[in-house]
């Protein structure tokens, strides 16, 4: 189940010359692509036969594992909500996922943030309330890190939330835009996020249009907001056309191989 | 390609197949109803359009004579899905069925489960749905004779009929107001399982039956329960007027459970994983077909993915076979 909806990454055909720097050649960035290119994405749905849905994604070098337990009885009495369900997020990165390799504690704050946005960017798309006192489980796990993992770990929750079987109102759909170099860029990889540049995360329901989460930590003129916003949000519309392919491929996949009763 | 998979199997029901045809022609005007929607990619395969699959977000019709079944919810007189799976639709209902879910059960279920909890009155049973189930003290059946009332006592000692991990076998009675399932074991079909190995498998694959107790004629019982657990025991000779109540809630395996019988089970486990493992419907034919198909590997081999696959298509291939 390969999707390939962009140009392969060319960083090893045209490799950057000297130090990393965002200097353009020839107009493309520092892996090959244009501005307003996105990395490469594969996504698999259940790799994980144990879990109630799964799912692998691949953005650019970017990889993660997410696993959906549930719906399933609260594992803890101070959790039960009576009138919808408990969502759990945890998410952890794999001590080889970096340059340097390093285990990671699990009160990390930058970890457990990344893990409080995407239970608040699913919180309200969930159909939580035809759950009541149940728990969902997610767990995510970095297996590389390239930059943008919080846009993966929301682009995989969604396709392994689906292939769980909840319910959901819309996809969500998550991409990253940066100012680099005096112009908005599309889908930062690590190199690009290293240096000093404004990056935002943007998680867009892409039927409605409506914001499920906007995050940015650097300053940015207020003038390159719209701009770096629609770029995002043009980003999301196209990473929610290659989840679908892969949710609607697998649950075709399944409707035919399903026995039929004659 | 059929519509439904929840349909009974047409093991000599004439009427039933009767009336299934009746619902194909429904699903015909329907999916002419649903011109305005866009098809999806390779549906040429479908044939006459029967198998319609939606994914989250995805409106299936503005006409707002339909009502919203499971998997579906309303927004701006639109009926949009809100998971991923095939179509159905029954008269004016229209439900979204995703294929690999939890259990949601109905009463008077077969299940089988799992004990994980202990409190006041009532034990908790993990049924691999969305809530544990309940399984009351007023609704087993008290050792020690016919028909009597719980006393105080038997609270005190409830861990001696159900522990902690213990495996039952149950009906689906009722439903509590919050859509957790309230079991009984009130039949002495029902109760705490011995004697054998528990499998898991998705719920879609078992269907409801006139029977999910099955003794197989290679000498090992099946309880296939709804919800996708299954229990694979020696046989045991089930004579219902002789079963001493003391026994019912014994936490000991019969004593003479042969090396051949211990693997005749593994078998019969194994088989059923296969046919899971390529989506097969699993009834008690399909087990003793995907058996006698096992027969030509060896035990050990059966844990082999292409061995699996081998044994489920030869099982398929019989009950072809079978309905001509």
């Amino acid at each position: 189940m390969l999707i390939s909806l962009q140009r392969k990454d060319r960083a090893s055909l045209e490799p950057a010359q000297g130090s990393f720097s965002h200097h353009r050649q020839h107009g493309l960035r520092i892996d090959g692509r244009r501005t307003t290119e996105l990395r490469k994405i594969r996504s698999i749905t259940s790799t994980l036969s144990q879990a109630d849905g799964s799912a692998y994604l691949e953005h650019g070098n970017t990889k993660i594992l997410a696993a959906v337990y549930g719906p399933r009885e609260v594992r803890s009495k101070t959790n039960i909500i009576h009138e919808r369900c408990y969502i759990n997020v945890e998410f952890s990165m794999a001590p080889f996922s970096t340059t340097e390799r390093r285990r990671r504690a699990k009160t990390d704050k930058r970890m457990l943030e990344i893990a409080q946005f995407v239970k608040q960017s699913f919180e309200p798309v969930v159909l939580t309330q035809i759950y009541p006192r149940s728990q969902v489980d997610i767990y995510l796990q970095i297996l590389q890190h390239d930059g943008g993992i919080l846009e993966a770990c929301i682009n995989a929750t969604t396709l392994a939330l689906m292939d769980a079987g909840v319910a959901m109102e819309d996809y969500v759909c998550a991409c990253t835009a940066g100012w680099i170099d005096k112009e908005p860029a599309l889908d930062l990889n690590s190199v690009e996020e290293a240096q000093d540049t404004s990056e935002m995360t943007v998680a867009l329901l892409p039927k409605s249009g409506k914001i499920a989460l906007l995050q940015m930590e650097a300053r940015l003129h207020v003038d390159k907001l719209e701009e770096v916003l629609q770029l995002a949000s043009d980003g999301c519309r196209q990473i929610h056309t290659v989840l679908d392919r892969t949710i609607r491929d697998r649950a075709e996949d399944l409707a035919h191989k399903m026995p039929s009763s004659s | 390609m059929q519509v439904s998979f929840l349909s009974p199997t047409a093991r000599g029901a004439d009427g039933r197949a009767s009336s299934r045809k009746d619902d194909q022609d429904m699903d015909l005007d329907f999916s002419d109803l649903l011109g305005q929607h866009q098809t999806p990619k390779g549906s040429k395969d479908f044939k006459d359009g029967s198998i319609h699959v939606v994914t989250p977000g995805e409106t299936i019709t503005s006409d707002t004579q339909f009502m919203r079944g499971h998997g579906t919810y309303v927004e701006q007189e639109k009926l949009v899905s809100s998971v991923a799976g095939v179509v159905e639709r029954v008269n004016k209902l229209i439900s979204v069925k995703a294929l690999n879910t939890r259990y949601s059960g109905e009463i008077g279920d077969v299940v089988v489960g799992r004990i994980t909890e202990v409190t006041q009155k009532r034990w908790k049973v993990d049924v691999n749905g969305r809530q544990d189930a309940i399984l009351m003290l007023s609704s087993i059946n008290l050792p020690g004779g016919v028909q009597r009332r719980k006393q105080e006592s038997d609270e005190l000692q409830m861990r001696t009929f159900f522990m902690e991990g213990d495996l039952v076998v149950a009906e689906l009675q009722a439903f509590f107001h919050d859509g957790a399932y309230s079991l009984h074991t009130r039949s002495l079909k029902y109760g705490k399982l011995r004697n054998g190995s528990f499998i898991s498998v998705a719920p879609a694959l078992v269907q409801r039956c006139k029977s999910h107790f099955h003794s197989l004629s290679m000498g090992v019982d099946v309880i296939l329960g709804l919800n996708g657990y299954i229990w694979v025991s020696a046989y045991v000779p089930q004579n219902l007027d002789e079963i001493d109540t003391e026994q019912v809630y014994s936490n000991k395996n019969k004593e003479d459970i042969s090396a051949e019988d211990r693997e005749r089970i593994a078998r019969v486990s194994n088989c059923i994983l296969a046919l899971a493992q390529e989506l097969m419907f699993i009834n008690d034919t399909v087990i003793t077909f995907a058996y006698e198909a096992s027969l030509q590997y060896p035990l050990k081999d059966l844990i082999k993915q292409e061995v699996k696959a081998a044994i489920a298509n030869e099982a398929a291939a019989s009950v072809d076979n079978l309905r001509g």
